[in-house]
């Protein structure tokens, strides 16, 4: 396995005034699948653009496979993209879109038919070669782009937020779907989404994109329990943030002053020496406890609940405490808005739960 | 009775359509129909002197257009002037568009509005100006003598069939510019990127997905231009001297100097039927081939 598959070296992309992508370096290894996240505008899109050959960096430079393709055309590259619209050719069927970039790779006859007939029973589309794409499904669509794309075997796949014309359902099934076809046919995936819970469900690593440059990339788990800054943390999932300062440090651990709540022994994942200095914490909604008495944990506070928002298979909790301005909690099944008489509760924190941020 | 009629008119959607037409369908029908029914009815006439007509049917008058050489070869000439035209138009005004269409990101209705700046003077002006533009004393001969490099003004400019081809051109250019346009505009530029992400340089790219895609607005094109140029007799009249006449300058003068009617009418019509016989060709065939464009 290639651990430096795709190499991208200083990679900067002006649009005038705008740096869409602005001095990005990092390393996709050989038949990962790795994700491009972030929100509208960070330069997610333009990374996978100028990896596809559409746009051509303002400086920097491309290697895939050890050869510079910095300066080649699309139509030069072992890349092949499913677009955000699927972009199907609307005035040639299934069978030909598939076949369309097959004209120029020099293949017989026989070959293109069972390359075709392949690629279709691959993602499920046998029968449909005679449709065209107003007569096709969203889903489907998205399908004929993924065999389009596929059929030319390129040694990088760039999918361009794909899913996201679709519906939830749909959506959760073609993530799992898309995830045992990268698997099982071993090509190298780059996914462009804004959509946290895709990202983390599908990929093996995930850059955390904003304001064009990159600010972690870890794998998923990494990247929700693990959070390097304030941006990525508040942008994988909820968190509480907790204002604090460091004290002193004590071998892995860092004792911290939290604001209103007092000093903690938590993990220094930041390693972070420094006495006395300004720091965020972190604490996810799902590790705190909500009770209807007190606990006897580290942290418990009284507090009132402002807002309850219900979605099925847990209960959310805006909560206000004399220490704590808003809280967001959950509880998943042993209570609800019903549970607590005049909406008083009792959150309990365990400092082991507590990370530390950069505040950049 | 009223509130019956009322009632009625509620419901029927086609009496709601009529009304609304009406206006337009007594215009029509006075001003196109009634003329249209004469000419025809004429064709099959016969002029027997200068003030006398025979108003017995005859199809001769058809007879007698196919057995003069001259007008059928005007006719024939008619037909290829206003292709040429209509091909020089679609080869200067398809890259314009194109340009409009994929690289201009601010203001593209401002483009549009100044490349039809020229249209906003009539017709006539516009082909007067040509004259002065290309006659032998015109702009390009007399630039041209005064640098050296002409000793005697270039004849094949003015008052042939390269003047009436020029003039048309520039004189219908702008009917060619907003169906091409449109149509080209309406392709998602994903499209292109999509083929040359599969493997086609930027000229196959064209030649599979911009043309085919592009068609509608083509074959609009073509129609806007052909079938008005084709029966066009200003330009010829006043550009294109003995060389450039058309079939309809002679239309004209059987209406008029000659006083055939007949014969000027049967010319019209069949002038009328090549029209729509190219029209239907043109048409069928574009819907053949974008019946899967949607």
């Amino acid at each position: 396995m290639n651990n430096s598959f795709i190499q991208i070296n200083g990679i900067s992309k002006h649009f005038g005034n705008v740096k869409a992508v602005d001095d990005v370096s990092f390393e996709i290894k050989e038949g990962e699948f790795f994700s491009l996240l972030g929100p509208s505008g960070c330069g997610k899109t333009t990374l996978l653009r100028l990896l596809a050959g559409f746009e051509y960096p303002t400086s920097g430079s491309l290697l895939l496979d050890g050869s510079d393709i910095t300066a080649l055309p699309p139509d030069k590259r072992p890349t092949n993209m499913v677009f955000q619209n699927y972009a199907i050719f609307p005035h040639i069927n299934v069978e030909k879109n598939v076949q369309f970039g097959l004209r120029k790779l020099g293949l017989t006859n026989d070959e293109i038919i069972k390359r075709v007939k392949d690629v279709l029973s691959l993602v499920k589309l046998e029968g449909y070669e005679e449709r065209y794409s107003s007569q096709l499904s969203g889903g489907q669509r998205q399908r004929v782009a993924l065999a389009r794309a596929l059929v030319r075997q390129p040694k990088v796949l760039l999918l361009d937020e794909p899913l996201g014309a679709l519906d939830k359902k749909l959506r959760d099934e073609m993530q799992l779907e898309l995830r045992t076809l990268q698997k099982e046919i071993g090509i190298t995936f780059v996914f462009v989404t804004h959509d946290q819970q895709e990202a983390i469900s599908m990929s093996d690593r995930v850059a955390v994109m904003s304001e064009g440059k990159i600010q972690q990339m870890s794998s998923p788990n990494e990247l929700y329990k693990n959070p390097q800054n304030i941006f990525v943390s508040d942008f994988i999932g909820e968190t509480n943030f907790l204002k604090a300062n460091t004290e002193l440090k004590d071998g892995e651990y860092i004792n911290v002053n939290i604001e209103n709540l007092g000093s903690f022994k938590i993990k220094n994942n930041l390693n972070i020496s420094e006495n006395a200095s300004e720091v965020i914490c972190s604490v996810r909604p799902e590790t705190m406890m909500i009770d209807t008495e007190k606990s006897d944990w580290d942290i418990c506070l009284e507090g009132k609940i402002k807002q309850t928002s219900y979605l099925g298979e847990m209960t959310k909790f805006y909560v206000e405490t004399k220490e704590i301005e808003k809280i967001i909690t959950v509880s998943s099944q042993y209570f609800d808005n019903q549970s607590f008489q005049d909406g008083k509760c009792f959150i309990s924190i365990n400092p082991n739960d507590i990370s530390l941020l950069n505040k950049k | 009775m009223l509130q019956t009629w009322k009632a009625f008119y509620a419901r029927s959607d086609p009496a709601k359509a009529y009304s609304l037409l009406s206006p337009a369908l007594i215009l029509v029908t006075l001003a196109m129909l009634v003329p249209l029914g004469l000419m025809l009815s004429f064709s099959f006439f016969t002029q027997i002197s200068f003030t006398e007509i025979d108003y017995s049917f005859t199809i001769q008058r058809y007879i007698d257009f196919f057995q003069k050489n001259l007008l059928v070869s005007l006719l024939i000439k008619s037909v290829k002037i206003s292709f040429i035209v209509t091909f020089v138009t679609l080869l200067t005004a398809y890259p314009v568009c194109y340009y409009i269409a994929f690289y201009v990101k601010k203001n593209k209705m401002l483009w549009l509005v100044l490349l039809t700046l020229p249209f906003w003077t009539s017709y006539l002006l516009r082909v007067f100006s040509w004259k002065i533009i290309l006659g032998t004393k015109g702009v390009i001969n007399s630039s041209l003598i005064n640098a050296g490099l002409l000793n005697e003004p270039l004849t094949f400019l003015m008052y042939s069939e390269t003047a009436v081809i020029i003039t048309l051109t520039h004189a219908w250019a702008a009917f060619a510019l907003l169906p091409l346009y449109v149509s080209l505009d309406k392709i998602d530029f994903s499209l292109i990127e999509a083929a040359r992400d599969l493997g086609l340089s930027r000229f196959e790219t064209f030649w599979k997905i911009t043309l085919p895609l592009s068609l509608p607005g083509i074959i609009g094109a073509i129609l806007i231009i052909f079938i008005p140029t084709v029966g066009d007799y200003v330009t010829p009249a006043l550009l294109g001297g003995t060389d450039g006449r058309m079939l309809s300058n002679m239309i004209q003068a059987y209406f008029g100097k000659v006083n055939n009617l007949p014969l000027g009418a049967a010319s019209a019509t069949i002038m009328l039927i090549t029209v729509a016989i190219v029209t239907i060709v043109v048409s069928y065939t574009t819907k053949k081939l974008t019946q899967r464009i949607s």
